[in-house]
């Protein structure tokens, strides 16, 4: 849109010589310079390369600065992955190969890290897009008091993970946290347990705890989403004789695509990285059973020194970060929103 | 007819019943954690968690010893609240600054590789910071900040908090540009042109006219970013080693660490070291829901 607008001030101003407003627009404070009164020839492809040069200054300092910490650093972490880096002193880059990765694969521990970052990542994700869906519609029926319980609902969002982390270590606690109290004040004391101990529902419990911090952000996303439907969609099913559960599943639901695809990929990457509610909870050891590769990962590199070792988790962890984000970026970029 | 509508008012019922039990179950660890938080270690072993002390259950001693571990006195500039603060509040300033300038950059101009750039900023968002944190700990460690700042004793002991505003500037700024430039692209640009047109230049516009119409969005940002860096655990954990220099959650931690069965002071402590994110989204909720909504 902005290249027509550009294209039409450029035709305009070659086609009328004495205009000054098409010769202003190439220039900077309003004096003509020479170039400017040049490329009046209409080349469009120089107007708009000086566009670019002049929006250099603005962008690039700033994308440098982020580059070279985020993808500078994902690079350099790539090539300590190949060394054998461990302990004291600097990593030596002259010997490169791959055996962090075949002793990956050797290892026990990174391979039940692994099945438990894919169970957090789809069990997490998909629990909270469903709890934040049906809050968002229930939501969005024209209550009173929205912005009350939309605060309230969005609460944990704003809370670091460290502070619910400890909220939640005695919400489970065996005897006296909330969640048992609650099930032996309710006649199911049978249900009792010792939720992060036990290491059958240890995962189960974060699972829990993670989709109370997020599913208010799922609602947030998702009634935006639920706003953006005109409101004789909703009628045309009533008329229809939908049932109310029936037009949302078949009417509703299917126009929400786009808002579950962001929120879950926002869901999936904090799954891959959610490291600092299980290292608060249960330390830089979570156990066989809740160990997630972001956990071993430091634990690896940061508890015992094995840098190169850390380096290469930290690799596949970007990996998998990459296998979720790269159908978003696509999408995007077809839809045209970059 | 009757029925009708009182058909209705009972759906109506329901739903505000579902809408206050999942309030009360959003708030149920913040209540149960403040309650806890006022009663004595006799008292919330033998009470129901989130049932408020009676009788002499009552006591605000977990508050005193939490906020001395927290903070302590208010003149000691190297206590954990200060610290955080110190950290969050240059690198937001930072980091929305320059993310609004670079999104100023990458909207009101056409060129072919201006998609590609974007994606960067994009992917920046969602990179999971463990795939970092080994080659920027050895970052710092070759930049030696120590050796420039020996002068300077004030920053001198801070190495570690002036190594955390850096970092954490440098990975707010993606999302900081991403929630800035979809402001700008709603900018009518006819107005644009018309400054343009006026002679004015690209930095001028800037300065001008956009921004100052980004109050608004400098307002998401600055709270957004604010709870970020505020609640960071993990690049404090790794970069900052000198105990003077904790932040807040790692203060929290150690603290939960060392004081096992004082559940009650470990909730007063938590509320303390969440208290500016707590006041900050108190105060501007709205805000901080349209940060949350645009990172996607």
């Amino acid at each position: 849109m902005l290249e027509s607008l550009f294209r039409r001030l450029v035709t305009r101003g070659s086609g009328e010589e004495s205009d000054p407003s098409g010769d202003d627009v190439r220039t900077d404070g309003g004096t003509v310079t020479k170039t400017a009164t040049e490329s009046t020839g209409g080349s469009q492809r120089s107007w708009r390369e000086s566009e670019f040069v002049r929006s250099l200054p603005f962008w690039l300092p700033p994308a440098l600065l982020m580059g070279l910490f985020v993808y500078g650093a994902i690079g350099w972490n790539a090539v300590i992955s190949l060394t054998e880096w461990e302990g004291f002193g600097s990593p030596d880059y002259g010997n490169l190969d791959f055996s962090m990765y075949a002793r990956m694969l050797a290892d026990p521990t990174f391979v039940a890290a692994a099945r438990n970052t894919v169970v957090l990542l789809v069990a997490f994700t998909v629990v909270s897009l469903v709890v934040g869906l049906l809050v968002a519609i229930l939501v969005d029926r024209g209550i009173r008091f929205e912005n009350t319980l939309r605060t309230v609902y969005l609460l944990p969002m704003s809370l670091s993970f460290v502070v619910t982390a400890i909220f939640w270590a005695w919400m489970y606690n065996p005897e006296f946290g909330l969640i048992n109290v609650v099930l032996r004040g309710v006649g199911l004391g049978f249900l009792a347990n010792d939720w992060i101990s036990d290491p059958s529902t240890k995962l189960a419990a974060v699972i829990f705890a993670l989709m109370w911090q997020f599913s208010g952000y799922c609602m947030v996303v998702y009634l935006a989403g639920l706003r953006a439907i005109p409101s004789d969609q909703f009628e045309a099913a009533r008329i229809d004789g939908a049932s109310t559960l029936r037009m949302y599943w078949r009417v509703i639901i299917p126009q929400l695509r786009a808002s579950t695809m962001s929120a879950a990929v926002v869901l999936m990457v904090f799954a891959l990285k959610a490291f600092d509610f299980l290292y608060v909870m249960f330390g830089d050891t979570p156990g066989p059973s809740t160990d997630i590769l972001a956990t071993m990962m430091f634990r690896e590199a940061f508890s015992s020194s094995n840098w190169a070792y850390g380096a290469a988790i930290a690799t596949v962890l970007f990996g998998l970060a990459l296998v979720v984000i790269g159908p978003y970026l696509y999408v995007q970029y077809q839809r045209g929103d970059l | 007819m009757s029925t009708d509508t009182e058909g209705l008012s009972v759906s109506r019922v329901a739903l505000y019943a579902v809408l206050v039990a999942m309030a009360l179950f959003y708030l149920a660890p913040l209540e149960t954690g403040l309650m806890t938080a006022i009663k004595t270690q006799d008292a919330f072993f033998s009470s129901t968690p989130f049932v408020p002390p009676f009788g002499d259950g009552f006591t605000l001693q977990p508050w005193y010893e939490a906020w001395a571990q927290m903070q302590g006195p208010l003149t000691d500039f190297s206590g954990a609240l200060y610290n955080s603060a110190f950290v969050a509040i240059p690198a937001t300033v930072l980091s929305g600054l320059i993310g609004s300038v670079a999104a100023y950059g990458l909207t009101n101009l056409n060129w072919r590789g201006q998609a590609g750039v974007l994606m960067l900023f994009v992917a920046g968002m969602f990179v999971p910071y463990q795939s970092v944190l080994v080659p920027l700990t050895r970052f710092w460690t070759i930049v030696g900040l120590q050796n420039y700042l020996a002068g300077v004793p004030f920053l001198a002991q801070r190495v570690g908090l002036i190594e955390l505003i850096v970092t954490h500037t440098a990975y707010g700024i993606p999302i900081c540009t991403i929630l800035f430039r979809s402001y700008y692209a709603s900018f009518d640009q006819s107005m644009l042109e018309a400054a343009r047109i006026d002679g004015a230049t690209f930095t001028r516009i800037y300065q001008r006219i956009i921004f100052p119409l980004s109050k608004p969005m400098f307002a998401v940002v600055l709270i957004y970013q604010f709870t970020q860096v505020w609640n960071d655990f993990l690049f404090a954990l790794v970069l900052v080693s000198s105990p003077t220099s904790e932040v807040a959650t790692i203060a929290l931690n150690k603290l939960q660490g060392s004081m096992v069965q004082q559940y009650n002071v470990q909730m007063a402590a938590a509320f303390v070291a969440a208290l500016p994110t707590l006041l900050v989204y108190v105060l501007f909720g709205d805000q901080f829901a349209e940060g949350v909504a645009g990172e996607t």
